[in-house]
């Protein structure tokens, strides 16, 4: 059981940041996400939790203790990388049994417990094959039992469902997340894949450029994006954005249409715009809604495209070029290329942002 | 445009055949996607088209007429690579032009600048004409790509995972406007993938080839609501289907090691063996107070739009996708349903019974 703190911790390449300075507590039995593109600065920091990678500033605590400058090997942290870096030439029980080997434990110990973790995560029919002959989601199972069996305080994964086939990818990322249901290790979980982190992560961490973005659960990733990058990373399409006018409670779309925005937002974006100006509507694929009848507070869109999900559909909206806005509908809505619509907004879905700070405009909560 | 047809294809590479028995008609001005798991032979088929190998069975027909014969330029087929094929050296504008400028055309310049502009403005890199493809992102370089196939208006485009080197925000948006752009144009376009989400959203209809075999043909709707074999029902969808081994008992389905017992309206069931498998979609578990059936939610998956909820009855776990943020807490003991009418049923070989 663990619980990490990061204070100040930063890294620096000569002049650059990979990871600017940041704050975060990552609670005793906690799943937590790293997410980002390539580049952001989640596996630099990963690597600094487990002391491959030393910081430049700051310090980190486990469990109360600093163990910035501990070595690796004495942090009490299980590190299992994408690519499976198992022993070839050695049996899957041998594999798995090595990290307890090398630290002595005797042997009925280590049948004991590699028994325990192969039960666990269903492998007991491979105990005898070599790697090579496994399928790539079995040595990454391997992988797992490998670091489980140490019965680290932490674990500390870097896109170990990368390598994977999509397929896989869903059953191993149910799988991993079940086992921590049943153990409940403090985890820390890298990805740049925003499904697998809101599918896996109690709490996601969002980076992009050396920065931390937000720090939130899910829902308030998903529900309340701090700023524009998040908006647009989280989802599948994200966020819808659009760039348009506000005054006297009315946001202008492009090419003039008017949307009087939900009355409890007005206070909120009088005060940040200071009565009228330029800003930035968002909301999600499935907060915008086609309707046939034409009632009040319409948008007008030409269908761009639409396409099959299997589940449902998605309508893709010209709003005024180049601004094509997503609309998840029910799957018999059909649709042509070119045929004008109109669509409405859920009022309690609809967000704003400032366009230069890209910040997220809060509304007082009552 | 033409209409391409592949009249029992077959080709060996020494000893493995990659493809076996290959009959399939692209129709004059239909996106049709090739969607298969790596190895199944999907490229093969491009390039057989393309007359870039050569079938050891079988003919190529472009609109009625053998090509079988004809060297790949005389076929006049556009490819377009997973990997950007771009002079790097040259503009935007001189790669968009490169094709038209062959001394074959006998094109005017004129001629050529109108035709890339055109295509420029469909793929909205107007913008970028004047910039060496060296300084382009992926996504740019990969509309370059598109744009040096289009300009050329070939007969049909033969496209080989074009968009699985771009990263995810970027995938999603060439999706939608390739086909878009393959609407306004209305060109035959073979593409192929292994991603079932590019297949369903962009195809008028889909091939799913397995081991150098044709499985099913179909539009999107009939491969993801009547797939044949339960290797093309686990293909399509996310999450994956359900698929349970199950008995049938007079009117009940029993999901074996389960308590799973759905009783039928009355001669829907006649037909079933007494042992199959059942297939049920996870949007098609529907979580309800008034279920018939019982569980235990042991997994849950909050993807933001809508969330996967695991649901443990017996010894068998079934997935339901439910909409949004779900208030359902783990461990927590659920009722559901099924909807009847859209259960999937295969025998034992794993292919579809009526």
């Amino acid at each position: 059981m663990a619980t990490i703190e990061l204070i100040q911790v930063e890294k620096k390449f000569g002049a650059n940041y990979a990871v600017k300075p940041m704050d975060l507590t990552i609670r005793d039995g906690e799943f937590l996400v790293l997410l980002g593109p390539s580049g952001c600065g989640k596996t630099t920091t990963l690597r600094m939790i487990s002391g491959l990678e030393s910081v430049t500033a700051g310090c980190i605590k486990l469990n109360g203790r600093d163990v910035t400058w501990i070595h690796p090997s004495q942090r009490d942290i299980a590190f299992v990388f994408q690519f499976f870096a198992l022993y070839p030439h050695m049996t899957v029980r041998d594999n798995i049994a090595f990290p307890l080997q090398a630290q002595q434990v005797p042997r009925a110990e280590v049948n004991r417990r590699v028994d325990e973790v192969v039960k666990l995560l269903q492998i007991e029919h491979l105990l005898n094959s070599r790697p090579g002959a496994l399928s790539s989601g079995d040595q990454q199972r391997v992988s797992l039992a490998r670091a489980l069996v140490r019965r680290p305080a932490a674990f500390l994964m870097d896109e170990p469902l990368g390598a994977l086939d999509a397929d896989y990818r869903e059953t191993m990322r149910a799988e991993i997340k079940r086992l921590h249901i049943d153990q409940h290790a403090t985890s820390v979980y890298v990805t740049h894949d925003q499904i697998e982190a809101m599918a896996m992560g109690d709490r996601i961490v969002v980076m992009s450029a050396a920065m931390v973005q937000q720090v939130g659960t899910p829902a308030e990733v998903y529900y309340d994006p701090a700023n524009l990058f998040v908006a647009r990373f989280i989802g599948s399409p994200g966020m819808n954005l659009i760039r348009g006018q506000y005054e006297q409670g009315q946001f202008i779309f492009p090419r003039g249409d008017r949307y009087t925005v939900p009355a409890n937002w007005r206070p909120a974006l009088d005060k940040a715009l200071n009565g009228a100006g330029e800003v930035i509507l968002g909301f999600r694929p499935e907060s915008g809604k086609v309707e046939v009848q034409q009632t009040d507070n319409l948008i007008k869109a030409e269908v761009y495209a639409s396409d099959m999900h299997g589940g449902f559909s998605m309508l893709h909206l010209d709003v005024g070029a180049p601004n094509v806005v997503h609309i998840r509908a029910n799957r018999d809505t059909d649709f042509l290329m070119g045929e004008r619509v109109h669509f409405g907004l859920d009022p309690a879905m609809v967000r704003f942002f400032h366009p230069q700070s890209e910040l997220a405009i809060r509304r007082e909560e009552n | 445009m033409a209409e391409i047809v592949l009249q029992n294809i077959t080709k060996k590479f020494s000893h493995v055949v990659a493809l076996n028995d290959v009959s399939l008609c692209v129709r004059s001005g239909e996106f049709m996607v090739l969607l298969g798991p790596t190895g199944a032979g999907k490229t093969t088929t491009l390039r057989v088209i393309a007359g870039l190998e050569k079938q050891d069975e079988g003919q190529i027909l472009f609109d009625g007429n053998d090509v079988s014969t004809h060297t790949p330029a005389d076929r006049d087929v556009a490819f377009v690579f997973q990997q950007y094929s771009l002079y790097p050296t040259m503009s935007v504008y001189d790669n968009l032009a490169f094709p038209l400028r062959s001394p074959l055309r006998k094109m005017a310049e004129a001629d050529i600048k109108a035709r890339v502009q055109q295509v420029a403005e469909l793929l909205r890199i107007t913008h970028l004409l004047e910039r060496k493809t060296a300084r382009l992102s992926g996504g740019e370089m990969q509309r370059v790509s598109i744009g040096r196939a289009i300009v050329r208006r070939p007969r049909a485009f033969l496209m080989d995972e074009p968009l699985s080197n771009l990263d995810a925000k970027l995938r999603e948006a060439l999706r939608i406007e390739l086909k878009h752009i393959q609407k306004t144009q209305s060109s035959t376009t073979l593409f192929v993938t292994h991603d079932q989400i590019e297949a369903l959203t962009m195809a008028d209809r889909i091939g799913v080839l397995f081991e150098g075999k044709l499985i099913q043909v179909g539009t999107p709707t009939d491969i993801y609501d009547r797939p044949t074999t339960t290797f093309v029902a686990q293909l399509v969808g996310t999450p994956r289907i359900n698929l349970h081994k199950a008995s049938r008992d007079n009117g009940t389905l029993h999901i074996m090691n389960s308590e799973v017992s759905l009783p039928m309206p009355p001669d829907t069931t006649a037909h079933l063996p007494p042992t199959f498998t059942l297939g049920i979609r996870p949007e098609d578990v529907k979580i309800t107070p008034t279920g018939a059936l019982a569980g235990q939610v042991v997994l849950i998956e909050p993807l933001g739009v809508e969330t996967v909820v695991h649901i443990r009855a017996g010894h068998q776990t079934l997935l339901s996708v439910v909409p949004g943020m779900t208030t359902l807490k783990l461990h927590e003991e659920v009722r559901f349903d099924v909807e009847r009418e859209r259960l999937h049923f295969f025998n034992s070989d794993g292919a579809r019974i009526l």
